[in-house]
């Protein structure tokens, strides 16, 4: 028999459950943290890149012990055709601060070190246990949860439901939807070794130093998503990602999107000579503002990718991730030291702090871009970068045609291909979507 | 009953890599388990004290970081752990190990009553040696009782144990008294999931954790490297095969096909057609 009750349960042990279940724990509460992985970061994929102030929010001083690959100093963003990619890249010596702002990171080892902080600040762990269904009082409320392990279902005053994109836990108990194909992209990655010096050279890098690059464009052949590049201490992480429905739809397997990827002629010199040590797959919630379920009810909240809290536009979730796992502790320790009920109504003060932060007001601000970008994929990510490689060759190609009739002919080609008025409506909707 | 169960911390060796440039074992990353041969001692230790009452400890000798393999044998259902750790263990041989290990076995006897049995894997898959075993029971001098495939009967009353044990040629049945040490072989049980109760008393339990100095080891010079006569040589990664797969024509009746076969395999290796030949005259 279990007699005792927690203050709380966690369910998962990724950032936004390892952030919830730190800051519980660290203001006296008693935290049960339960992940199904055989440790926190054994199921978790990431690009990755660490976002510093999320973080910082939560463990002020972690760079002196955090396990960090790279601080990212400079950004390429590239729109890619089948033979060549149009850049924009920033790099800062000012990313070269005391306290850098990006970090990339390999998340079986972040998550293992975060992990330890947890329990270094009181909260239980329970690995290898995965919560079945939630517990209930007979008004409703959910008062604990029950485990694939044999015995009683172990009590709480709040679960907090941090288990990721599936939402399986909350589907199971009635509490959400099954996610949408149509608003989770599925990102296939593998990390390549490369030694140390390679990375440095190839990259223009010195020190710790890295490299991001993002692209769209015709490697995701037709299809929503993007592809990214990131430098890691000794090593590359190279991926690719697409909505769910759209390669239900046009039968490409993420591996062959990898593969073209990786053999694209802007990719290939980058990864040249390395070996591919490991690969993974996850799931990526990027519906957005609109496809956030229900966030909190009597005895429950949702943190992190479970309450689909990812910016796909910018690339950030992590930051997301951890900053409403603390959002939804900080409502439970006001609540618990207060001796408020964890009912409906007090629990909404988490929704009311999330519409404070950056969470909140990024996922509102693009709330309209999934839908418009799913809905105009063939031409975002086909059309427009196929014509601006066009234009770009046509633009920089010295052949002796002389300067005014290239200019007449790049826009010829664009409105042929997409017309005055498509394109002028693209402009639009995606100037409107991105207010 | 007292039992105790040693076990080691071994790197996953399905998720191994082998340093590309330094040809060296990258040991950073790659996940930790209890050695699987140890897991089937384990369980057959919880099935006894399930039948006849009393206590598993679970011991282990290894870095601070060795206390997740003990939690986890607190999660199947161990009632106690022991860590042995310190400094002057780093870099201990099978001789080395062994040692410490039976002055901590023996500080367990002192401390919660002398063990029945001691059960151990056959052997680690990182070291392969299976010396380790057989090294406390002879320090402690207990009667051993290795490669075990079953553990036939248990008899309180006059403090025998009758087990089957897997030899060469066949299966022996033998019949130890107490105080024994048995290493128990691959696949002679499944290991249990722990309960709920037993998940939450493990991610609580306090580890015992012993240094040399407390179980009474004075002589630093029979641990760690000092102790350990093994020399390490050279570690190398072997190199891929190099041979080529060959194909053998697919065509004909299955006898056409298997000579066909056969003088591929001789015309690639005419040792192997010598040595036939010579092993059938010998029977003629």
């Amino acid at each position: 028999m279990i007699d005792e009750k927690f203050d709380a349960i966690v369910v998962g042990a990724g950032p936004s459950g390892n952030a919830a279940a730190l800051v519980m724990a660290r203001e006296g509460l008693n935290v049960l943290q339960i992940e199904r992985g055989e440790y926190s970061g054994s199921k978790n994929v990431q690009g990755a890149i660490l976002y510093a102030d999320a973080l910082e929010q939560i463990i002020p001083d972690f760079r002196e012990d955090a396990p960090l690959e790279r601080h990212v100093i400079e950004q390429r963003m590239w729109t890619m055709d089948d033979r060549s990619h149009t850049g924009m890249h920033y790099r800062s010596d000012d990313f070269n601060e005391d306290k850098p702002n990006r970090y990339t990171i390999l998340r079986a080892q972040f998550d293992k070190w975060f992990s330890a902080k947890v329990r270094e600040a009181g909260a239980l762990l329970l690995c290898e246990t995965t919560v079945t269904e939630l517990v209930r009082d007979l008004k409703g409320k959910v008062i604990g949860v029950q485990t694939d392990r044999q015995g009683a279902p172990i009590m709480a005053d709040i679960v907090v439901l941090a288990e990721g994109v599936n939402g399986l836990v909350g589907q199971r108990s009635g509490l959400r939807e099954e996610v949408s194909p149509d608003s989770v992209a599925l990102a296939v990655k593998e990390m390549h070794f490369l030694p140390r010096e390679v990375v440095e050279a190839r990259f223009n890098l010195k020190g710790n130093e890295g490299v991001v690059i993002e692209a769209m464009g015709t490697i995701t052949k037709g299809m929503t998503g993007t592809g990214f590049l990131y430098t890691n201490e000794e090593s590359i992480s190279v991926g690719i990602g697409c909505i769910v429905s759209d390669m239900t739809e046009s039968e490409v397997t993420p591996y062959e999107l990898l593969d073209a990827f990786k053999k694209h002629p802007s990719i290939r010199p980058l990864l040249e000579g390395s070996e591919c040590k490991e690969y993974a797959a996850h799931l990526i919630p990027e519906g957005g503002y609109n496809a956030i379920p229900k966030l909190h009810g009597d005895g429950w909240l949702v943190v992190g990718d479970a309450g689909q809290f990812v910016n796909a536009v910018h690339r950030e979730g992590s930051n997301l991730a951890m900053t409403t796992g603390r959002l939804a502790a900080e409502t439970v320790i006001e609540l618990h030291r207060k001796r408020e009920e964890m009912s409906e109504a007090n629990l909404k003060r988490y929704l009311a702090r999330l519409e404070d932060t950056f969470v909140m007001k990024d996922l509102k601000k693009y709330k309209g871009i999934p839908a418009l970008l799913h809905g105009n994929k063939g031409n975002f990510f086909g059309t427009y970068p196929q014509l601006i490689s066009q234009a770009m060759q046509t633009w920089f190609r010295v052949d002796g045609v002389d300067k005014k009739s290239k200019e007449k002919a790049i826009m010829k080609n664009f409105r042929e291909t997409r017309t005055l008025r498509g394109m002028l409506g693209d402009a639009f909707k995606l100037a409107r979507a991105w207010r | 009953m007292h039992i105790v169960v040693c076990i080691k911390q071994v790197p996953d060796s399905a998720q191994i890599r082998v340093h590309p440039v330094t040809n060296t074992i990258m040991r950073q990353g790659v996940p930790t388990i209890i050695n699987p041969y140890d897991l089937f001692a384990l369980e057959e230790a919880l099935r006894l004290r399930d039948k006849f009452g009393g206590e598993v400890t679970v011991l282990t000798m290894g870095p601070p970081t060795a206390v997740e393999s003990l939690r986890k044998a607190l999660t199947f259902g161990a009632d106690r752990a022991v860590l042995l750790t310190d400094r002057y263990f780093a870099g201990s041989d099978t001789l080395a190990t062994s040692f410490a290990l039976s002055m901590a076995l023996k500080k367990i006897g002192a401390e919660f009553g002398d063990p029945a049995i001691i059960f151990t894997g056959k052997q680690t898959i990182d070291g392969d040696t299976a010396q380790v075993g057989p090294g406390i029971a002879k320090r402690l001098d207990r009667n051993q009782l290795t490669y075990v495939s079953k553990i036939v009967e248990t008899d309180l009353v006059n403090r025998t144990i009758t087990v089957e044990r897997r030899a060469e040629g066949g299966v022996q049945v033998l019949q130890s008294r107490f105080p024994v040490l048995i290493t128990m072989l691959e696949a002679t049980n499944e290991m249990r999931r722990g309960s709920v109760e037993n998940a939450l008393k493990a991610a609580r339990a306090e580890v015992v954790t012993w240094n040399a100095e407390a179980v009474g080891i004075e002589d630093l010079t029979q641990c760690g490297l000092r102790g350990s006569p093994t020399i390490v040589k050279k570690v190398f990664a072997p190199g891929g095969r190099t041979d080529e797969v060959q194909l053998v024509d697919n065509e004909g009746n299955p006898e056409a096909r298997a000579n066909a076969l056969i003088d591929a395999i001789f015309a690639r290796s005419p040792d192997v057609e010598k040595d036939l030949f010579d092993q059938a005259a010998h029977h003629f």
